[in-house]
């Protein structure tokens, strides 16, 4: 078991079919995360990227193909058991609970767990990583700014403890410079231990800070490999770096 | 003098029969709020609750907390078999579809019920009937003692319960994004579960409340009182707790002060008047707030 972690991927999806309802959402899917990776999936819009997370962290289950997370074969299993394992996902929009304090928010994000040191620890951690949530914390989430909600939605996905952290458009809707920000805190997460899968639709700032890139087009993944030469390609320059 | 006398006995039997609408509106609006569902069979729920009440009295000799209490705790477990066995295989059917079995539900129970226990009243033991305070001409008498009694300690349970406990914050997450409760860990089928035998727990208490005020039970008496807590947890605005006790006791408080001064005969067009005004005027009740969509 243990010599099982060690060797292969953290995460390896292999020849997936993802419907939703009757729309063929992913066409055999493939990709893997290594321990300590961040891997990034880009492409446009409805191009399959949130399915793709929504399917791994147990919220969609697939028709065919495997999940296997440390070895573990996680397809179809439901989305509340999958934290279990060591997947918390952000979702996309953010979601946070609006009508609940920033403080609730995060105790939900440690649902699972029981060790109540241990998430006190955590729950320091994340303050230190998002002092302005410190200063919110009996505050109703709802009445954050946006990028305040995207720290709050983060900041919950850690309160599990994740060995893999899902993130799903963390982009979006923030001004550039918080972009900036919320970026650089994604790297740090990373270099403290937790490996990242990340979708962005900003493929730029994505690629700046992963290791491996996937680019998904309709479905299918088109391409893949080292970020820094995904980057620099002409295809993805002109698809998704506009120019 | 006598007419504000009048007034104030007329409050005081208002709220006795509020709570009662409060504790049955309760189950409502929780249920609403986690799965979208007008759980048509909740006052049928309230019926099994007084039933179960009034065998564990009659024919166990237990005392009426020990029969508040069995009856609580069959009819919480009652209604999470229901959930299950209805509700749950229709997770993701439409909400028609289970609107629909909510009412084939209520008639099951109805005429189930029927049959075993026979379609003629019961007359439910006197209880409390020479216990009374009276002080300045007003009268509490000590079934509505027993009712705001229970009513208050039950409110405050339940306030602990939802504020303060894992439970209760799980119960909240589901309600407001049960997806997202689902990737915090938690578990919302469990979560549904556990709300049905909340609701129905407070439905059986009000059931036996009833049997001891009015002292008469029968297989059909959910249907008109769980209308009414239907109506007040609109009034209150539908999914809210706190909403659905003010509308309880509102709607109890409008029914005394209709009948005592006018004619019981209009008690029920004006819960139904209340309904059709809320409605008109503010849809999303008394304590809604327009629902914003979720981005």
């Amino acid at each position: 078991m243990a010599a099982a972690k060690k060797s292969g991927p953290m995460l390896a999806i292999d020849n997936i079919d993802v419907f939703y309802g009757a729309i063929h959402a992913l066409k055999g899917v493939s990709l893997t995360v290594n321990e300590g990776e961040i891997v990034t999936l880009i492409g446009a819009n409805g191009a399959g990227k949130s399915t793709t997370l929504r399917t791994i962290s147990g919220l969609l289950a697939p028709k065919t193909g495997s999940v296997k997370f440390l070895g573990k074969d996680i397809a179809g299993m439901k989305a509340h058991k999958v934290v279990a394992e060591g997947i918390s996902q952000v979702p996309e929009g953010r979601r946070i609970f609006a009508e609940m304090t920033v403080m609730e928010n995060l105790d939900l994000g440690a649902f699972i767990r029981k060790d109540k040191e241990g998430i006190e620890k955590d729950r320091k951690m994340v303050f230190d990583r998002f002092p302005r949530l410190l200063e919110r914390k009996d505050q109703l989430a709802g009445t954050l700014s946006g990028g305040e909600q995207q720290m709050l939605a983060m900041g919950r996905a850690l309160m599990s403890r994740p060995k893999l952290l899902l993130l799903d458009e963390p982009s979006m809707g923030l001004a550039p410079l918080l972009i900036r920000e919320i970026f650089e805190i994604i790297e740090d997460i990373n270099r403290t231990g937790t490996t990242v899968l990340l979708v962005e639709q900003n493929a730029n700032m994505a690629l700046s800070i992963a290791n491996r890139a996937y680019v998904l087009e309709t479905g299918r993944i088109t391409l893949t490999g080292d970020a820094k030469e995904l980057a620099a390609s002409d295809e993805v320059r002109k698809a998704y770096l506009g120019g | 003098m006598e007419l504000l006398q009048q007034v104030v006995q007329q409050l005081i039997n208002g709220i006795s029969l509020g709570s009662i609408y409060a504790l049955i509106a309760l189950g409502y609006t929780m249920i609403y709020g986690i799965i979208k569902l007008i759980n048509f069979a909740h006052g049928d729920i309230y019926m099994v609750g007084a039933y179960i009440g009034f065998f564990a009295i009659t024919q166990g000799g237990f005392s009426v907390v020990g029969a508040l209490l069995i009856s609580l705790v069959t009819t919480g477990l009652l209604g999470m078999l229901i959930e299950r066995i209805a509700y749950k295989p229709l997770r993701r059917a439409p909400r028609i579809s289970v609107l629909i079995t909510a009412i084939g539900v209520s008639f099951f129970i109805e005429y189930t019920s029927m049959y075993f226990v026979s379609p003629t009243p019961r007359t439910f033991p006197q209880m409390f009937g020479d216990v009374a305070v009276s002080f300045a001409g007003i009268v509490i008498n000590g079934q509505q003692m027993l009712i705001l009694g229970i009513t208050a300690v039950l409110m405050v349970l339940l306030t602990y319960i939802v504020q303060k406990t894992k439970t209760g914050k799980a119960m909240r997450a589901a309600s407001f994004d049960t997806e997202t409760a689902e990737l915090m860990g938690i578990n919302s089928d469990r979560i549904i579960s556990i709300t049905f035998g909340i609701g129905s727990a407070l439905a059986a208490v009000a059931g036996v409340l009833v049997g001891i005020y009015y002292n008469s039970i029968d297989p059909l008496m959910g249907i008109m009182p769980g209308l009414k807590a239907f109506v007040a947890a609109v009034l209150g605005g539908i999914g809210i707790l706190p909403g659905a006790v003010v509308g309880g006791l509102i709607l109890g408080v409008v029914e005394a002060l209709v009948s005592g001064f006018f004619s019981s005969t209009f008690r029920d067009a004006a819960a139904f008047a209340i309904l059709i005004l809320v409605l008109l005027v503010r849809p999303s009740g008394l304590f809604g707030k327009n629902t914003k969509e979720k981005v």
